[in-house]
């Protein structure tokens, strides 16, 4: 382990975890908006807001899977330390770190059981930016429609197409997050 | 001031990330009982522990917690959480729905209608609305697998076979974007419209139960009905006897041995709220 493995987590944490959750419930409850969450600072190649999101919910009772680039020996060093989740794989994963491309195919991650949906992961994706345009999002949070630039669309759309199973995501860039639960219906335009 | 001596909002830092994970479950499959594991609080179970452990996961420093006991600040179920928080997080308290960022509820919703940025926080004493039907938690778990509710509707047939009309008055289930049936906590169901639709956040805590729940804003909430008995939100027929209110929810206080009696909005904010603007009920006297 490096030292500086042990740098980048919360100061203070029980109030940068609360102000960071509080934007997360936001982004996840009125999906399509952009929230700003901040208090850590992970090592690259995580983004603030994909590290400040393990830092806020992953703990040594959620598995934590790390794909593609996220999967480097400084990432898994700093996870270790300040949240202590152990590291699984993609079909064991409460909680799946990475870019789009490195979390395919996302049919393999867990959706839940039937009488239990709430079994099921979180996927926290890595994307370059968040803007308010692209596919339209409508559902449970949304008043009328909200856009999103989704890296696509038919993955959403069959995990839509289980509810009310289906994994859950948390779209991260820089310091921004955005959320899209398994409830949003999602269409192409 | 926080209390040196607790965590700020009470709970420890490994509790409010299960209950914040059981939180988010709960946004994305509107109205399913999510179980979380329910911690020991410094107050019985029934006075709600639930609710009070999802504040403590939602709180944030900034925030203006209003606490409502049916409808009433001043009561001692909301004046003892709302110290509670001043305590233990240090947060600003109102009595005032809409200056209030976080308000938690026990069996009413305010008149006052939410807005965007809010977070309603529900204490819940029974959260499946099926238990009374159905005692097995196997089996209830199993016909909300199923979407298997037509038990929920035999009860309300039995209902109007009774009393010729459907004579849940509280707790009235409701149906979430067509799928899950949900206990809205034992609101009476003249709140029940205001489930649907609400620009608030709205989160539902059991304690002794161990389950949350939730309503994410613009959700809808079907009151579950009949054709030929559409549901309908019921209230006393009066006017407030103290604001002269025509449609919010009433409480009938007993005032003397000989019958008499006022009805009084049960919402103590909205009341005093129309009270300092000039209205004036039956009772009530000019300010």
């Amino acid at each position: 382990m490096t030292a500086h493995a042990l740098e980048g987590g919360f100061t203070e944490a029980s109030v940068q975890s609360a102000r960071a959750f509080r934007e997360i419930l936001e982004a996840m409850a009125r999906p399509g908006t952009i929230r700003k969450i901040a208090g850590a600072q992970p090592p690259a190649p995580l983004s603030i807001a994909a590290g400040v999101a393990l830092l806020v919910l992953a703990d040594p009772t959620t598995r934590l899977h790390l794909a593609g680039d996220a999967d480097c020996p400084v990432v898994r060093d700093w996870v270790a330390f300040h949240t202590g989740a152990p590291l699984a794989s993609a079909e064991d994963a409460d909680f799946a770190l990475g870019t789009w491309s490195a979390l395919h195919p996302v049919s393999r991650f867990r959706i839940g059981q039937p009488d239990y949906p709430d079994r099921s992961a979180t996927l926290i994706v890595e994307c370059d930016r968040l803007a308010p345009h692209g596919p339209c999002l409508t559902g449970p949070g949304i008043e009328t429609a909200a856009w999103l630039n989704l890296p696509e669309t038919a993955a959403f759309r069959a995990n839509r197409a289980l509810f009310p199973l289906g994994f859950d995501t948390l779209f991260t860039a820089g310091d921004r997050i955005a959320g899209l639960p398994r409830s949003t219906r999602v269409e192409a335009i | 001031m926080t209390d040196q001596a607790y965590n700020f909002a009470y709970l420890d830092e490994q509790t409010k990330r299960m209950i914040r994970r059981a939180i988010l479950k709960g946004i994305a499959v509107p109205g399913y009982q999510v179980p979380f594991a329910s911690r020991e609080m410094p107050m019985p179970y029934g006075w709600g522990t639930g609710g009070v452990q999802v504040t403590a996961a939602c709180l944030v420093p900034g925030d203006r917690l209003k606490v409502i006991d049916q409808g009433a600040d001043d009561t001692t179920n909301a004046v003892s959480i709302r110290r509670f928080f001043q305590r233990t997080a240090g947060v600003g308290v109102t009595e005032a729905t809409a200056e209030a960022t976080v308000i938690q509820t026990r069996h009413r919703i305010p008149e006052t209608p939410l807005a965007e940025g809010q977070i309603l926080v529900y204490q819940v004493p029974i959260p499946e609305p099926l238990r009374f039907l159905e005692p097995r938690e196997t089996e209830t778990r199993k016909m909300h697998e199923l979407e298997e509710y037509g038990l929920m509707h035999v009860k309300l047939y039995e209902d109007i076979a009774r009393h010729g009309q459907i004579a849940t008055s509280y707790a009235y289930p409701v149906k979430v974007e067509g799928r899950y049936v949900m206990d809205p906590s034992p609101i009476p169901r003249f709140d029940n419209p205001k489930l649907s639709g609400n620009p608030a956040i709205q989160l539902f805590g059991a304690g002794r139960e161990q389950r949350i729940y939730a309503l994410p804003p613009w959700t809808e909430a079907v009151s579950l009905d009949f054709e030929d008995h559409p549901f309908h939100a019921t209230k006393a027929p009066h006017d407030c006897d103290l604001c002269g209110a025509k449609h919010s929810y009433l409480d009938e206080v007993i005032t003397d041995d000989t019958g008499g009696r006022m009805f009084v909005c049960s919402d103590t904010d909205f009341c005093a709220g129309r009270r300092a603007k000039g209205h004036v009920g039956r009772l009530g006297e000019a300010a």
